[in-house]
C-alpha cells in the first residue's frame, strides 16, 4: 500500500529533509518524489510505501499535518486508492 | 503509476471545490424489536441501534483520514416505525421517537431517519397512530426525521393521506414556531419513495433491505461548476460529456468509501446514491451549475432544460462508477440549502411554479421551501397533490418538504442554520383547492402502471 504526500507552501531550507525525516522515523519508504519551486512557491508530491509503517496510518497523517502547521506548509497525506479509483477504470 | 495531474486534480476537487461524501448512512432493520409492550419495544430499538451503529461514526472518521476526503454526515436509517410499532397508540409512537433520539445521541449521529409510514394505498392502525403523533414527535425530538409515502405509480394517490399531511405540516410548524418552524424541515412527503435512500429527511430502511446495510450519498456541485467553467463556450454535447466524466469521478469516490465502510463495519454494501447535493456554502450550489451552463439566473426560461440535461448526464456518468446505484440519484434542488437557489428566489427569478416544473426532470421535489405561515392546510395539501401527481404520472420519485413558517409573510425569510440553511418565504396562490382536497379517496393509478 502506498501513500501520496503532497506539500505546498512558501519555499525554505529543509522541507524535503523534514518530510523525509518523518517518513524514515515512522517506517514509510519513499518511492518517488516530484518537486518544483516556482517563484518561491514550493510544491512536492511524494509517493511512499506504508507497508512497514510503525504507527497507525491516521497517526502518520496527523504527524505530517502537524509538521505542515509548524512550518506554515500545506501537507496532505492520502491513501493512493483514492487517486487510482477516481482516475483509472 | 500515480500521475501528478491526477493528484493535483483530486486535491483541488476536495480543497477548493467542496468535493465530499455527503453521508454514510447505515440502514438498520428493526423488525426483530417488535413487542406488544411499547416500553420493551423502545428498549429493544435503543439496544439494536446502539449496538449496530456503535462504530459507525468512528469508522467514518477513520476513512475520512485515510483518503483525505470529508465525510460530512454519518447517519442511521431504520425500518419505518409505523410497521413495527403496531397498535401502540399516539403516546406509544412519541415514546418510540424519544427512544430513537436517545439512540441517535448515544451513537453520535446528526440525523436518524425512519419515523415513517407507507400509506400510498391506505392506512393501518399503526400508521394512523404514528401520523397522529407526528407533529409532537417532530417538536419533541431534535434529530429524528420523518417521511410519509402517500402515493405510488402502482397504487395511485391516497388523497385522504395528502389531506391529512396538510394539517400535520401546519401543526408541526406551529409547535416549532420558536425555531422558524424547523419541525417541518424534518418531514418529507413522498410519491414512489425509494427504500434505500441515504439522504435525510427521507431515509429509512425499506422492507426488503438486509439486517444492516451501508448506503452512501456523494456530492460535488462545486466540482461540476468548475469543470463547466473550465470548458468555456463549448456546445451542449461536449458539456454533457464533461458533466458525465466529472460525475464518474465523484461517484468512484463514493463507491470507494462505501466499500471500505461496509468492509470495516462488517455490513453489506447497499447502494451509492448518485447525487448532486448542494449545501449553503458558496460554490456548492446546483443553481450555480445551471447558471454556469448559460442562464443569467436559475429560474430563467431554459432552467428546466438545463436541469434535465444535468440530471441525465450525472446518472450516465455515475452509473458505471458504482456497482450498485440506488436511492434518489440525481440533482437535488432544496431551496434553503443552496446559495444560488436562495439568491434566485430573493431576486424573484425562481418561483414555486418554476420549481414544480424543475422537479419533473430531477431527482427529488419541492424541497425546503418556506411559504407564508397563514397558508391554509388545504393549500398545502394542494401543493403536495400537484407535486405527487408529477411523480406518479412519470413513474419517478417526487417529494415535498414545505415549511409554512409561522408568523412569516412572503418576502420574509427563515434561518435554520447549518446544512438546512436559510429560505426566503415564497408566495403561494390565494385560490383555494379545499373542495377538491376534501373529496378524499384515492386517485387511481395511471394506465401505464399496468406493465405486466
Amino acid at each position: 500500500m502506498k501513500a501520496v504526500i503532497t506539500v505546498t507552501g512558501k519555499d525554505s531550507v529543509g522541507i524535503i529533509a523534514d518530510v523525509a525525516g518523518i517518513c524514515a522515523q515512522k517506517g514509510a519508504n519513499i518511492l518517488d518524489i516530484t518537486q518544483t519551486v516556482l517563484s518561491d512557491y514550493f510544491a512536492m508530491i511524494m509517493l511512499a510505501s506504508i507497508d512497514e509503517l510503525k504507527i497507525d496510518f491516521a497517526d502518520f497523517v496527523d504527524t505530517l499535518s502537524a509538521l505542515g502547521r509548524a512550518r506554515g506548509l500545506d501537507i496532505h497525506t492520502m491513501h493512493e486508492d483514492i487517486f487510482n479509483t477516481m482516475h483509472h477504470i | 503509476m500515480i500521475n501528478t495531474q491526477d493528484v493535483l486534480e483530486t486535491i483541488q476537487m476536495i480543497r477548493e471545490e467542496n468535493l465530499d461524501i455527503r453521508t454514510v448512512t447505515m440502514g438498520i432493520s428493526l423488525w426483530d424489536c417488535v413487542s406488544e409492550d411499547v416500553n420493551r419495544l423502545c428498549d429493544r430499538i435503543y439496544d439494536k441501534i446502539t449496538h449496530s451503529a456503535e462504530h459507525l461514526v468512528q469508522t467514518g472518521c477513520e476513512i475520512e483520514k485515510k483518503y483525505g476526503i470529508p465525510i460530512v454526515n454519518k447517519r442511521v436509517s431504520v425500518t419505518p416505525v409505523s410497521l413495527i410499532g403496531g397498535d401502540c397508540g399516539p403516546d406509544g409512537y412519541i415514546k418510540i421517537a424519544k427512544a430513537l433520539q436517545r439512540a441517535a445521541d448515544a451513537v453520535g449521529i446528526n440525523f436518524l431517519g425512519g419515523f415513517s409510514a407507507l400509506v400510498q394505498k391506505g392506512m393501518t392502525r399503526g400508521a394512523d397512530a404514528m401520523l397522529s403523533a407526528l407533529p409532537d414527535a417532530l417538536a419533541e425530538t431534535r434529530n429524528i426525521c420523518s417521511s410519509v409515502n402517500v402515493a405510488s405509480t402502482k397504487a395511485g394517490i391516497n388523497m385522504d393521506a395528502v389531506s391529512r399531511m396538510g394539517s400535520i405540516i401546519k401543526r408541526a410548524a406551529y409547535l416549532t414556531r420558536d425555531e422558524d418552524s424547523i419541525g417541518c424541515a424534518k418531514l418529507v412527503v413522498f410519491a414512489n419513495v425509494p427504500e434505500d435512500n441515504p439522504f435525510m429527511a427521507g431515509a429509512f430502511c425499506g422492507v426488503g433491505e438486509p439486517e444492516t446495510v451501508i448506503n452512501v450519498g456523494v456530492s460535488g456541485p462545486g466540482v461540476v461548476v468548475s469543470a463547466i467553467r473550465r470548458a468555456g463556450d463549448c456546445d451542449l454535447s461536449e458539456l454533457a460529456d464533461i458533466i458525465k466524466k466529472t460525475a464518474f469521478k465523484i461517484t468512484r469516490v463514493g463507491q470507494l468509501v462505501a466499500s471500505e465502510a461496509a468492509r470495516k463495519l462488517g455490513v453489506p454494501f447497499g447502494i451509492v446514491d448518485l447525487s448532486l447535493a448542494p449545501t449553503p456554502a458558496i460554490g456548492d450550489s446546483v443553481a450555480y451549475i445551471l447558471e454556469e451552463m448559460g442562464l443569467e439566473s436559475c429560474g430563467a426560461h431554459g432552467t428546466t432544460a438545463c436541469l434535465a440535461m444535468l440530471n441525465d448526464a450525472v446518472k450516465k456518468g455515475g452509473v458505471m462508477a458504482s456497482s450498485h446505484v440506488g436511492g434518489l440519484s440525481g440533482a437535488f434542488i432544496p431551496v434553503s440549502e443552496d446559495a444560488g437557489m436562495i439568491a434566485a428566489a430573493e431576486r424573484g427569478a425562481l418561483t414555486l411554479e418554476k420549481l414544480e416544473a424543475m422537479t419533473a426532470v430531477c431527482s427529488v421535489g419541492l424541497d425546503m421551501i418556506a411559504v407564508p405561515g397563514d397558508t391554509s392546510e388545504e393549500v398545502i395539501s394542494g401543493i403536495i397533490a400537484d407535486e405527487i401527481s408529477i411523480g406518479v404520472a412519470n413513474t419517478k420519485t417526487t417529494a415535498v418538504r414545505l415549511i409554512p413558517a409561522y408568523g412569516k409573510q412572503a418576502g420574509d425569510s427563515v434561518n435554520f442554520g447549518g446544512l438546512l440553511g436559510r429560505a426566503p418565504v415564497m408566495p403561494v396562490k390565494p385560490y383555494s383547492p379545499a373542495r377538491f382536497i376534501r373529496r378524499g379517496g384515492r386517485i387511481p393509478a395511471p394506465i401505464h402502471s399496468l406493465k405486466n
